[in-house]
């Protein structure tokens, strides 16, 4: 990453990420939620409709805080995702959107902090947790 | 085409302080910690994602792009974890948010 690609420095990259792995592998940390590989033939097409989604609602919380027009609202909505790998990701889909955060988590329900009852719906619609579900693939 | 990019570099880095701003405002303005954090969540979003991509357009195509592009992703990955942390502590803290509470809560 530095732009020198010097034998040496190439080497000590290799030896240490090898050094890195076996001790994971020693302290068991492998497990198959350290790379989600069934994830990434969908990834991109859900990360540009996330994008989408993230910059649509930064514009409406903007309008929110300058206009005043603030209702919290919290509530619960059902993951109907089957792995852990999949349920977080939605729970971090709905925190990085801004207007809504996951406040909590347990099994499968999640609860949710709305800054307004537009944000609120949008949870509530469930597009994102379908969206999740098929970026989880069939299982 | 050095002014266009440069043009274009402007409007994102405008369109990343004002998210800032208004996030900063809005930290001060809401009315509880869960409502802040959403303030909170636009600043890291809004504003790095924009001067995250202005400052790639005048790297142009090189090893930098790279790096900038990494350290969006990390933030991309680790803001919702603090701001999810942040949110599940005040709540397991026994703090209730104002405003309507729909259905049972965990």
């Amino acid at each position: 990453m530095s732009g020198h690609y010097t034998n040496l420095i190439i080497g000590l990259g290799i030896v240490s990420c090898a050094f890195c792995t076996y001790l994971a592998n020693r302290a068991k940390l492998i497990d198959e939620e350290g790379l989600p590989l069934f994830f990434f033939p969908r990834l991109l097409n859900y990360l540009f409709w996330l994008f989408k989604e993230i910059i649509i609602s930064n514009f409406n919380t903007a309008k929110v805080i300058i206009s005043g027009n603030v209702e919290p609202e919290i509530f619960t909505v059902k993951a109907s995702q089957h792995t852990d790998v999949a349920r977080v990701t939605y729970a971090n889909s709905i925190t990085l959107t801004p207007g809504t955060v996951t406040t909590k988590i347990k099994n499968n329900i999640l609860e949710v902090h709305a800054l307004n009852s537009d944000f609120g719906d949008d949870v509530r619609s469930n597009e994102m947790d379908k969206k999740v579900k098929l970026l989880e693939g069939e299982r | 085409m050095d002014l266009f990019t440069d043009l274009l570099t402007g409007l994102f880095f405008f369109l990343g302080s004002l998210s800032i701003i208004i996030g900063a405002c809005g930290l001060i303005k809401l009315p509880d910690v869960f409502s802040r954090i959403h303030a909170a969540g636009m600043i890291d979003t809004g504003g790095t994602a924009f001067f995250v991509l202005g400052m790639i357009m005048q790297s142009g195509w090189s090893l930098i792009t790279v790096k900038l592009l990494l350290i969006g992703i990390f933030i991309f990955f680790t803001s919702p974890v603090t701001s999810h942390v942040t949110a599940n502590l005040a709540r397991e803290k026994g703090m209730v948010p104002e405003g309507k509470k729909i259905g049972k809560l965990l």
